[in-house]
């Protein structure tokens, strides 16, 4: 990207003075040497197997002209506690929860698929202007969620609803924000689906795709300085979700590369689920998924089975554990599902992919109907419970829908604040502006939504 | 290393450019050197920062600066140029406050520019550290950093490199506190340090001056200084700012701009411009290097005309500030807005559009507004004196507006 310009010899004599032999930046490096020292041994040692290369300072030579070739690598195999019938495979694996907290995982699953259905038809229905579901993936974010601590600061991509409910989102939480209304933290700037939580510490999500990628390496970077600062604070990681579509943009490289560097204690979940809107994985990259690019980083990595929230919550309980070992470290998960539903409410994913297709991967695996099986296994559920508990959440989802429909929409002058932590002259004077135009044309605009009407932009 | 050593030659050399005295000039049948001017060049001579009033060469011109807090006005002085002013003035950051971080490619050692030098050393290398080589990454991480109560302040190596950011300043940092609303999170404690502007060799990619591009966006505060004195001072503001800060450091200056500096920590007021000389004639509105372009521009124009120039710097360039400008147009009903950045949707547009939008400073214009700016073209490399205003573009700006 950089072009590293060497200047032109009689340059080099006027500014340094003429004879010296020194490279410049040579004699400088060498009398300001960083906290941390470069590896700088490039010499050979009589009958050595290898010149310490500063590049790459462990690589033996080899006589044989040997290309490592991609598709002869071994795929990294699928970590899987508990299998499609709900039967423990691992046999080193036992629950860590009692049985009350495994239905309370369940329901939180469950709760997450209902409220995505009637979301999603209400947006359909054109009282929502925007919506995207989670179904199939429900595993994934409810079972990483389910071993952090409260402290621990989350970063997510937009299709991690179970994060949220998982660390104590309400009902009432999500309908604020997907409605927009006055109680919406976001106050209503963001579209549907974008929620953030101060208390719950999970940012706020943007729809740029990865940008929070980078942003997760930083945020672990300042939870390293913060315990430098005062070590009595408890030790803290950060957990960044993304899909394998958004791991193809340019931020997701250097978020894996400066969290590397930096030992960052932050922990990237990638949520594999086949697609990015109609692209398939072949058309997203040629490697063995996302898992194996990490350890090009130096990134210790695990792919786990999606679909099992077992497997989901030992290997996020041990990636955190690892994090906050020594300095910090980061840790990738790859998760893999399949995405069940349309991508948005704006996509018909049938216009590239067979119905068939899906219809096979909801009958077949899904993370709720396998936890369901588990426990029904343990005998802890059964069809009773399962119908009363969707009536329960259908109804308590539809209540909430009413309630967060029928608030007013935040006061107008919203609109003009946050933009700096203080208004500025020019918005104030703006704000003036557009109060000044709405009263010459009140028949124009229809404030009756917003709290306090045209009184809302003082 | 390759580009550090080329780098301080770049500014090196720049420096010993601008400062040579007059005389050196040999005769036009020797081989010249591509940085002398014409023999017979009245008003395009190079620029005498030893003796210019922009800057402070007394201890007593320094600590009567406008606008100087007391803890500056009370302090000693010391001669410093405009990269040593940063220094201190990152290093007075990191002292006062534990969550101030440094980081970028190449500062470890000391920064292509030395802004950071000696830093790691006296703050360690948690606090001061270099980064792979991503311009998307270094800001990402910083609006991590700043979202979680760090107090980053990220260098970008050239503000030619902060394109692959971009994405990142403008849909992160720009928008973090507006998205976050009531959650209460925002990136203000995250600045953004870029060495900006013409060195007289630097072309398509070690020239560029971005700032317009900056004050498009709503959310960011972008900030440029003249001097080593205004650098410290603007600098520690942007540091314990709350909002974003764009800061752009014209990297011409570096070495040349030395003046007398307060060496107490002070800051500089983010969103006011200084009225540097008072005239009634003429208003001048610039910013950074071109500055002292614009004062020797009406040193001479004075001189010729019998006129008085009244010159500006807006300091920071956006949030801007509108009403100093008014005033002073108001009075002077006429004015120039000088700046190095293409003229094509520059700053310049956005002042010449404001003052023209004001009722009451728009009636009293008496010509139009006349913007002095780089072409419309990318920075090329033996045409840079043809495309940097100058001093003969700007008087004759003056001429202009005078003669209209």
């Amino acid at each position: 990207m950089k072009t590293r310009l060497l200047p032109r010899a009689s340059f080099r004599q006027a500014a340094t003075g003429a004879g010296r032999r020194t490279p410049v930046s040579y004699a400088i490096a060498s009398t300001h040497v960083p906290s941390r020292p470069a590896s700088s041994g490039i010499s050979q040692r009589p009958g050595a197997s290898h010149v310490s290369f500063p590049g790459a300072v462990k690589s033996a030579f080899t006589s044989k002209l040997q290309f490592a070739l991609a598709s002869e690598s071994p795929s990294l195999p699928t970590y899987r506690v508990v299998d499609q019938d709900g039967r423990v495979v691992d046999s080193d694996f036992s629950a860590d929860l009692a049985d009350h907290e495994v239905v309370a995982l369940y329901r939180n699953m469950l709760l997450i698929s209902i409220m995505d259905v009637i979301m999603f038809d209400a947006q359909r229905q054109g009282r929502l202007s925007f919506y995207m579901v989670s179904a199939g993936e429900e595993a994934i974010s409810i079972g990483s969620a389910s071993v952090l601590e409260k402290g621990d600061v989350v970063f997510c991509q937009y299709r991690e609803q179970g994060v949220f409910r998982q660390r104590g989102f309400e009902l009432s939480d999500f309908m604020n924000q997907l409605f927009a209304n006055k109680k919406d933290p976001g106050k209503g700037r963001n579209m549907p689906v974008h929620y953030g939580s101060k208390e719950l510490n999970i940012h706020t999500i943007s729809s740029p795709l990865a940008t929070q990628i980078p942003h997760a390496s930083g945020a672990a970077y300042a939870m390293k300085m913060q315990r430098i600062n005062d070590p009595s604070i408890p030790p803290r990681v950060v957990v960044v979700y993304f899909g394998e579509g958004a791991a193809s943009e340019g931020d997701f490289h250097a978020a894996l590369n400066i969290a590397a560097t930096r030992s960052c204690p932050v922990i990237f979940v990638c949520r594999n689920n086949g697609y990015a809107i109609s692209t398939p994985t072949l058309e997203q990259y040629r490697g063995d998924g996302i898992a194996s690019r990490g350890i090009g980083y130096g990134i210790d990595t695990i792919r786990v089975d999606g679909n099992d929230i077992w497997a989901v919550r030992e290997a996020t309980k041990k990636a955190r554990a690892m994090a906050l070992q020594g300095e910090g470290r980061p840790i990738l998960i790859e998760a893999m599902s399949y995405r069940v539903s349309h991508h948005s409410t704006s996509d018909d994913s049938f216009a590239y992919r067979a119905r068939v297709e899906v219809e096979d991967w909801k009958r077949r695996d899904n993370p709720i109907s396998r936890l369901r099986k588990y426990m029904e296994a343990r005998g802890i559920w059964d069809e009773a419970k399962e119908k009363d508990a969707r009536e329960t959440i259908r109804r308590d989802v539809l209540k909430a829908f009413s309630e967060a429909e029928k608030e007013k929409k935040p006061p107008l002058r919203t609109m003009f604040e946050d933009i700096y932590e203080e208004l500025t002259p020019d918005l104030k004077a703006q704000m003036q502006q557009l109060a000044e135009h709405l009263d010459r044309y009140p028949e124009e605009y229809d404030l009756s939504d917003f709290d306090g009407g045209r009184s809302g932009l003082k | 290393m390759k580009s550090s050593r080329s780098i301080r030659l770049i500014s090196r050399r720049a420096a010993s450019y601008v400062s040579r005295p007059t005389s050196r000039l040999t005769t036009t049948t020797e081989r010249r050197q591509y940085s002398t001017h014409p023999p017979n060049a009245r008003l395009n001579l190079p620029i005498d920062y030893s003796a210019t009033p922009l800057l402070s060469h007394s201890s007593q011109t320094a600590l009567a600066t406008p606008d100087l807090p007391s803890e500056g006005k009370n302090s000693t002085t010391k001669r410093m140029n405009l990269f040593q002013a940063i220094n201190d003035a990152l290093s007075t950051a990191l002292t006062e406050d534990e969550n101030v971080i440094i980081f970028g490619e190449d500062v470890a050692f000391g920064g292509v520019f030395r802004c950071t030098m000696k830093l790691a050393e006296l703050h360690g290398g948690e606090r001061v550290f270099n980064t792979p080589l991503t311009e998307q990454g270094i800001m990402g991480f910083a609006i991590g950093a700043a979202a979680e109560g760090l107090r980053p302040v990220a260098e970008i190596q050239f503000a030619d490199y902060v394109y692959p950011a971009f994405d990142q300043l403008v849909n992160e940092a720009a928008k973090y506190r507006y998205r976050d609303g009531s959650c209460g999170r925002s990136v203000g404690g995250l600045t953004v340090r870029m060495p900006c502007g013409g060195v007289g060799h630097g072309a398509l990619y070690h020239s560029q001056s971005p700032e317009s591009l900056f004050t498009h966006i709503p959310g960011l505060r972008v900030v440029m200084p003249r001097s080593p004195l205004q650098a410290k001072g603007l600098l520690l503001a942007a540091i314990r700012s709350n909002d974003p800060v764009i800061f752009m450091e014209p990297k011409i200056l570096y070495r040349a701009a030395v003046e007398q500096v307060p060496t107490a920590a002070y800051t500089l007021p983010l969103g006011k411009a200084d009225v540097i000389k008072e005239g009634k004639d003429v208003t001048i509105v610039s910013y950074g290097q071109p500055l002292y372009t614009c004062n020797a521009a009406l040193e001479k124009a004075e001189a010729d005309l019998g006129i008085s120039v009244e010159l500006i710097d807006l300091r920071t360039i956006y949030p801007w500030d509108k009403e100093t400008i008014f005033k002073s147009v108001q009075k002077t009903g006429r004015v120039l807005v000088v700046h190095e950045a293409m003229v094509n949707a520059g700053v310049g547009a956005e002042v010449a559009a404001a003052i023209q939008e004001d009722p009451e400073t728009f009636v009293r214009l008496e010509a139009p507004v006349q913007r002095v700016a780089g072409w419309s073209i990318h920075t090329p490399l033996m045409y840079e004196k043809f495309n940097v205003p100058d001093v003969a573009r700007i008087y004759d700006s003056i001429k202009n507006t005078l003669e209209y």
